[in-house]
C-alpha cells in the first residue's frame, strides 16, 4: 500500500513536471516579440530592450523555464506581461470560484444521475427505461453552453427565478451567493449529470448479472431492494471514478458556463489574459488548470484503492 | 475483438459513415435501431452541408440592416439576426466548419493515436512508457489545448483542427492499446511470431484488422466530441474568424438578443445537439452492431 502510495506520487510529480515543459514551450513559441506587443509599433528599440529587460524575456529560454519552474514551486505563478504585476493573487481568486462552480455542478450531475441511472437500468427494456435512456442520450449532446443559454432564457428572462448573471462571493453575501450559482451550475450539472447517468446504468446492469446479486434475489429481496442492501455500493465503484475523471470535464466546461454567466473565474480570466496576449498569464492559467486534472486524475486512482480493496495489491 | 473480423479483408481507407452502411448487412445481423436513427441523422447533416454547396435560400454574410431580427417569414424561413442576416442560409453553410473540423480532428487523432496504441500495445514493459506519455497529454483538455493554440497561433480553423486532433489522440492511443494487448495475446499472434514474422507484418495483417471495428467506433465517438468542442471553441470566439458562419459562433451572436429574440438561440442549437445526438447514437449503434461484447461499456 505505502509502496503504491510513493509510486502514484512519483508518477504524479514526474508528469506534472513534463507538463509544465510542455506548458512552458507551448506559449513561449509565440511569434512575436511580447515586449513589442506591449508597447506597440512606435517603441524605441531602447524602450523594448529596457520592458525585455525587465521581464526577463533576453535570458535564454532553459533559464527562463528553470526561473517559471522555481517560481511555481514557491507559489508563484509568473508575472504579468500587462500590468507587470504577479498574476498569483488574480489566478488564485479565479481558481477559487470556478473551483466552487465545478463543486457545486458535480453535486447537481450526482444528484441527477444516481437515481436517473438506476432508475433506467431497473426498469430497461421497458417504455420508462427506454424513455430514460433516451433522455440522458439528448441531455449529452447539448452542449452545456446552450444549456446554460437555454436556462438563462427560461428560468431568468421568463420566469425571472434566478440572476441571469453575475457572481457573487460566498462571503459577501451567502445568500447572493447562492443564488448566483444556481443557473451554471445547472447547466454544469445536467450535461455532466447524463454522461454519468450512464454510466451509472451500466454500472448497475453489470452487477445484476453477480452472483451476490442472484443469491440476495433467490433468498427473496424483491430485486429493487437486492440492489439497494447488495448492489449500489458495488455498482458506485466504477461510478467514483468516472466522477473523478468527469472532474476534469467540468472544470473545462466551467471555463465556457463563466463566460455566458460573466463569473470570475479561471475561464473568464484566461479568455481575458488571450485577448490582452498577456502569455504569462496565459501560461500560469493553463498550468493551474492542467495541475488540477492530474491533482484529481492522482486523488482518484488512491480513492479506488480505498473504497475497493482488492486493487490495493494490483499493478 | 473476434476472430471473425480477421477473415474479412481489410479495407482501412473506409470512412466511418461508409462502414455504417455497409459492414453490418455483410454480417447479415440485425440493425439496431440507434444505429439506424444515427446513420438517418448523420445522413441529414451531410446532406445539408452538401445542398449548402449548391444552393441556399440567400446569401448567408449579406447583411441588412432594416430587417434585423425578423420574425420568420416567407422571405427569410427562420428570420434574421442582429445584423440582418438569413438565418436559414447561415444555419446551412454553417455545418461545413463543424464537420470540416469534426473529420480532420478525428483523421490526425487517428494518425497519432493509432500508431502509437499499437506501439505501445506490442512493445510489452515499454509500452507502459508509451501510456505515460499519453497521461501527459491527456492532462491536456482538448478544448484547453485548442485555446492555448488559439492565444499561441491565432484563431483559425487549422489550429482548432490541430489542437483537437492532438488532444483527441491519447483516446485512441488508449483504446487501440487495449485492443492490441488483447490480439497479441491471441493463437495466431503468437504463431505469425513463432513462423518467425516481424512486429510490422504482425502489427499490419493482424492487429490493424481486429482493431478495427473499436477505431472506427472511437472515431464516430470523438467526431461527437469535436463536433461540441468546435462549437464551444467558435462560441468563445477563437474558432473559424467571422464572417464564415458557424453554429457555435450564430449562438454567440445570439446571446447578445437573449432579451427580445431568445428564438435565434434555438435553431444554432437544435443544428449542433442534432448533429453530436447524431454521431453519438452513430458510435452506440455500431459499438452493439460490430462487437456485441462491448455493448453498454464505456
Amino acid at each position: 500500500m505505502a509502496v503504491n502510495l510513493l509510486r502514484r506520487i512519483g508518477i504524479f510529480i514526474l508528469t506534472a513536471f513534463v507538463a509544465s515543459i510542455l506548458v512552458f514551450l507551448l506559449l513561449s513559441v509565440v511569434p512575436g516579440d511580447p515586449a513589442r506587443a506591449q508597447l506597440g509599433t512606435d517603441a524605441s528599440q531602447a524602450e523594448v530592450d529596457a520592458l525585455q529587460q525587465r521581464l526577463g524575456l533576453n535570458r535564454p529560454v532553459p533559464l527562463r523555464y528553470l526561473l517559471w519552474l522555481g517560481g511555481l514551486l514557491h507559489g508563484d505563478l509568473g508575472t504579468s506581461f500587462v500590468t507587470r504585476q504577479s498574476v498569483t493573487p488574480e489566478v488564485m481568486n479565479a481558481l477559487q470560484v470556478s473551483l466552487l462552480l465545478v463543486v457545486a455542478g458535480m453535486l447537481v450531475a450526482v444528484i441527477i444521475a444516481i437515481p436517473l441511472g438506476t432508475m433506467s437500468a431497473m426498469r430497461q427494456g421497458r417504455a420508462d427505461g427506454v424513455v430514460l435512456s433516451a433522455l440522458s442520450q439528448i441531455g449529452i449532446s447539448i452542449p452545456n453552453f446552450l444549456m446554460a443559454l437555454l436556462l438563462v432564457v427560461v428560468l431568468a428572462v421568463r420566469w425571472g427565478v434566478a440572476p441571469a448573471s453575475g457572481w457573487v462571493a460566498p462571503a459577501i453575501s451567502p445568500g447572493g451567493f447562492l443564488a448566483h450559482l444556481i443557473l451554471p451550475a445547472l447547466a454544469l450539472g445536467i450535461v455532466r449529470g447524463a454522461i454519468l447517468s450512464r454510466y451509472t446504468r451500466s454500472a448497475v446492469l453489470d452487477i445484476q448479472r453477480d452472483d451476490f446479486m442472484r443469491t440476495a434475489r433467490a433468498k427473496g429481496l424483491t430485486s429493487g431492494r437486492a440492489l439497494w442492501r447488495h448492489g449500489l455500493r458495488n455498482a458506485l465503484i466504477p461510478v467514483v471514478t468516472v466522477t473523478g475523471v468527469e472532474f476534469s470535464g467540468l472544470l473545462v466546461g466551467a471555463v465556457v458556463i463563466e463566460t455566458v454567466f460573466v463569473i470570475p473565474g479561471l475561464g473568464s480570466l484566461l479568455l481575458q489574459s488571450v485577448a490582452n496576449r498577456d502569455m504569462a498569464e496565459v501560461q500560469a492559467v493553463v498550468m493551474v488548470i492542467v495541475f488540477m486534472v492530474l491533482l484529481i486524475n492522482l486523488l482518484v486512482d488512491l480513492a479506488y484503492t480505498i473504497i475497493d480493496p482488492r486493487l490495493r495489491s494490483a499493478r | 475483438m473476434s476472430a471473425p473480423t480477421s477473415s474479412e479483408p481489410t479495407s482501412t481507407a473506409r470512412p466511418p459513415a461508409a462502414a455504417a452502411a455497409t459492414a453490418p448487412a455483410r454480417r447479415g445481423g440485425r440493425l439496431n435501431a440507434m444505429l439506424i436513427t444515427g446513420a438517418v441523422m448523420v445522413g441529414v447533416v451531410v446532406l445539408i452541408c452538401i445542398v449548402s454547396f449548391l444552393w441556399t435560400p440567400m446569401s448567408p454574410v449579406a447583411t441588412d440592416p432594416i430587417d434585423r431580427l425578423q420574425a420568420g417569414s416567407a422571405a427569410h424561413w427562420l428570420g434574421t439576426d442582429g445584423l440582418g442576416r438569413d438565418v436559414t442560409s447561415q444555419l446551412i453553410v454553417g455545418s461545413r466548419i463543424p464537420l470540416l473540423v469534426g473529420v480532420v480532428a478525428v483523421l490526425i487523432a487517428l494518425l497519432l493515436g493509432v500508431p502509437w496504441g499499437i506501439l505501445a500495445g506490442m512493445a510489452g514493459r515499454p509500452g507502459q512508457w508509451c501510456m505515460r506519455w499519453n497521461d501527459i497529454v491527456q492532462a491536456f483538455p482538448p478544448l484547453l489545448l485548442a485555446v492555448v493554440f488559439a492565444a499561441v497561433f491565432g484563431a483559425s480553423t487549422w489550429s482548432a483542427m490541430l489542437a483537437l486532433g492532438i488532444g483527441f489522440a491519447p483516446g485512441f492511443a488508449r483504446v487501440t492499446r487495449s485492443g492490441t494487448i488483447q490480439v497479441m495475446s491471441r493463437e495466431y499472434a503468437v504463431a505469425a511470431r513463432a513462423a518467425g514474422r516481424g512486429p510490422l507484418f504482425t502489427a499490419i495483417h493482424h492487429v490493424v484488422p481486429n482493431i478495427r471495428s473499436i477505431v472506427i467506433v472511437q472515431a464516430t465517438v470523438t467526431f461527437a466530441l469535436a463536433v461540441l468542442s468546435e462549437a464551444a471553441l467558435s462560441f468563445l470566439g477563437l474558432g473559424t474568424p467571422a464572417p464564415t458562419p458557424s453554429w457555435g459562433r450564430m449562438l454567440q451572436e445570439a446571446q447578445a438578443y437573449i432579451y427580445n429574440r431568445p428564438t435565434l438561440i434555438l435553431w444554432p442549437g437544435v443544428a449542433i445537439a442534432w448533429t453530436v445526438l447524431a454521431f453519438n447514437l452513430l458510435g452506440d449503434g455500431l459499438r452493439d452492431q460490430l462487437d456485441p461484447r462491448m455493448k453498454e461499456r464505456r
